[in-house]
């Protein structure tokens, strides 16, 4: 049985599909991640994951029960970092955890003993008297994520956990996903963040205009989407020096004053340009080249 | 319909409704000062500032001082003011401001709890609010007999019935400013009408008969008699008044939240 199916899944509103035949199966155990431009689908196929948004066709199973019936016994058995803050402003580090695991119905003892180890294991134990208006962002994030694992969840669900973090807060909160990987939890992820997706994800689902169009293994992704390597050049006139040099196999993209060449065969092209005086940049292609081929360069809102 | 396509009509909590309802225990216990003044001084101001100035220039009503005939009314409009006020100003700060609902959303509560917890908790409130001026009104000897503290329970349904209007109006809110429609056009003209500070009978009688289509009216009459040493003429009625206006408030307050959270 895998931790999730979701099968056929759609949602409307006002009668534009949001949520648009989408399927997938998530195996246990897996780290998954969801991507997609705003408005893509992502948070709304989440929300009828956890039973929060009514289903308008297909079916969702969650650890084998379908969603929405399943829903008290589904989320007794996940943990839910939500996009936005949710922590209670009014109750200090530690009255939050005892409060949220009061809902799961835990207390006593053994839940005063897991709050303490999940307090410890997110670094926040000398603040446990503070008030949460008190907290960085990192650590209302950290301390976000030690409630959800209040009830030692099997799945755990991350709505784009680490926007507005700084590079210290993401990464030790990467240290602790890994772990949570590491000891047999399943993770969904969403995040705008590609190299936190290729860095931490088995795999990963590009969805947009509420269809998947991309499921697969990072690596692979990168593989099969797109060419391996990228050269970046610069200056205004640079369109008309690649429109006589580009290979036939090669594509390029302006973004702004910069042009992106892709291509298997970067050096020919590098020494041309180098001969006309230009230097441009190499690296390898990576999932946002491939998340900015499948789903445009256009801005959403 | 997205909003009954996956939920029966009527509410189905279940006990992890208790939960939510210590949650707000405990907070209140934080801020017990100002709570307290809110939902007690202002009553008691309004009782002795009433009952002695006033009470001098109108002498007996219906065979009691006017002292005693205020008490037994201003417990009532107070469960109402603190129930109302829980049911809008701090839920909709919970729904709306801080995201609390949200927050135990992602645990096996239902909003259904949730709003049944909300509704629960305004009845306390307004049950801790009319138990302290029961205590005073008897310190200041105007409570006749034992057979008062059969008011409570009626306060506590009576609460739990302004507690889940206030909730529909909640539910509606786009901001607080909102909710001085739902005060203006039926708090204060309940607050006014229903006996609280006049017998209703002085009232024309079109005025009595929309009285009493409300149910503060009716909760004062039942408190009334139980307060001044008498038993009530008649109580099924009115009674059945106020669970009437509970049972569908809390429905459509539960309908209502769960098409505008849960879409």
């Amino acid at each position: 049985m895998p931790a999730i199916r979701i099968q056929s899944l759609c949602k409307r509103y006002d009668g534009t599909a949001v949520v648009d035949g989408v399927n997938l199966e998530i195996p246990r155990g897996e780290f998954f991640g969801l991507l997609g431009p705003n408005g893509a689908g992502k948070t709304t196929t989440l929300r009828m994951l956890l039973g929060l948004t009514p289903i308008d066709g297909g079916q969702v199973d969650v650890l084998g029960l379908p969603m929405p019936e399943g829903e008290r016994e589904v989320r007794k058995r996940l943990g839910i970092v939500p996009q936005f803050d949710t922590l209670d402003p009014d109750f200090t580090v530690i009255e939050n955890m005892r409060t949220y695991a009061a809902y799961f119905g835990l207390s006593g003892p053994a839940v005063q003993t897991r709050i303490d180890r999940l307090l410890e294991q997110v670094n926040l134990n000398d603040k446990r008297g503070a008030r949460i208006d008190a907290l960085s962002g990192g650590m209302k994030r950290r301390l976000t994520l030690a409630r959800a694992l209040i009830n030692e969840p099997e799945v755990v669900v991350l709505d784009e956990p680490t926007t507005g973090l700084d590079p210290q807060a993401r990464h030790h909160l990467w240290r602790q996903l890994r772990q949570l990987r590491a000891s047999g939890v399943t993770l969904v992820l969403t995040t705008h963040y590609m190299e936190e997706a290729q860095e931490l994800c088995d795999r990963i689902a590009i969805i947009d205009h509420g269809r998947i169009i991309a499921c697969d293994a990072p690596s692979r992704l990168i593989a099969e989407h797109i060419e391996p390597w990228v050269l970046t050049v610069g200056g205004t006139d640079a369109g008309e020096v690649l429109e006589r040099e580009l290979g036939p196999k090669d594509r390029a993209h302006q973004v702004a004053d910069t042009w992106l060449v892709y291509t298997a065969d970067p050096d020919r092209l590098r020494e041309r340009l180098r001969a006309l005086g230009r230097e441009p940049t190499l690296r390898e292609a990576d999932l946002e080249d491939v998340f900015l081929k499948l789903t445009g360069h256009e801005l959403r809102d | 319909m997205p909003m009954s396509g996956d939920h029966p009509i009527l509410p189905r909590p279940s006990l992890r409704f208790v939960a939510v309802w210590r949650r707000n225990l405990l907070v209140w216990r934080k801020l017990l000062v100002p709570s307290m003044l809110g939902n007690f001084g202002e009553p008691i101001l309004y009782l002795l500032a009433f009952g002695y100035g006033f009470g001098r220039l109108v002498g007996d009503l219906d065979g009691m001082s006017y002292m005693v005939f205020i008490a037994s009314g201003i417990i009532c409009s107070s469960a109402m003011f603190t129930a109302s006020f829980e049911g809008m100003y701090s839920a909709y700060t919970r729904m709306a401001e801080q995201n609390t609902w949200l927050g135990m959303l992602a645990t096996p509560l239902t909003l259904d709890d949730i709003v049944f917890a909300e509704a629960i908790w305004a009845a306390s409130k307004g049950l801790i609010s009319a138990t302290t001026i029961l205590v005073v009104a008897s310190v200041l000897g105007l409570v006749s007999d034992a057979r008062a503290l059969l008011a409570l329970p009626v306060i506590f349904l009576a609460s739990f019935t302004f507690g889940a209007l206030a909730l529909v109006i909640t539910a509606l809110a786009r901001s607080y400013d909102f909710f001085l429609y739902y005060f203006t056009l039926a708090v204060t003209p309940m607050l006014l009408l229903s006996g609280v500070f006049f017998p209703l009978q002085e009232l024309p009688d079109w005025v009595q008969t929309l009285a009493l289509a409300l149910p503060l009216a009716h909760v004062v009459e039942i408190v009334r008699p139980l307060m001044t040493g008498s038993w009530p003429t008649s109580v099924w009625p009115h009674l059945a008044v106020i669970v009437g206006y509970g049972a569908a408030a809390i429905i459509l307050a539960t309908a209502l939240i769960r098409r505008r959270l849960l879409r």
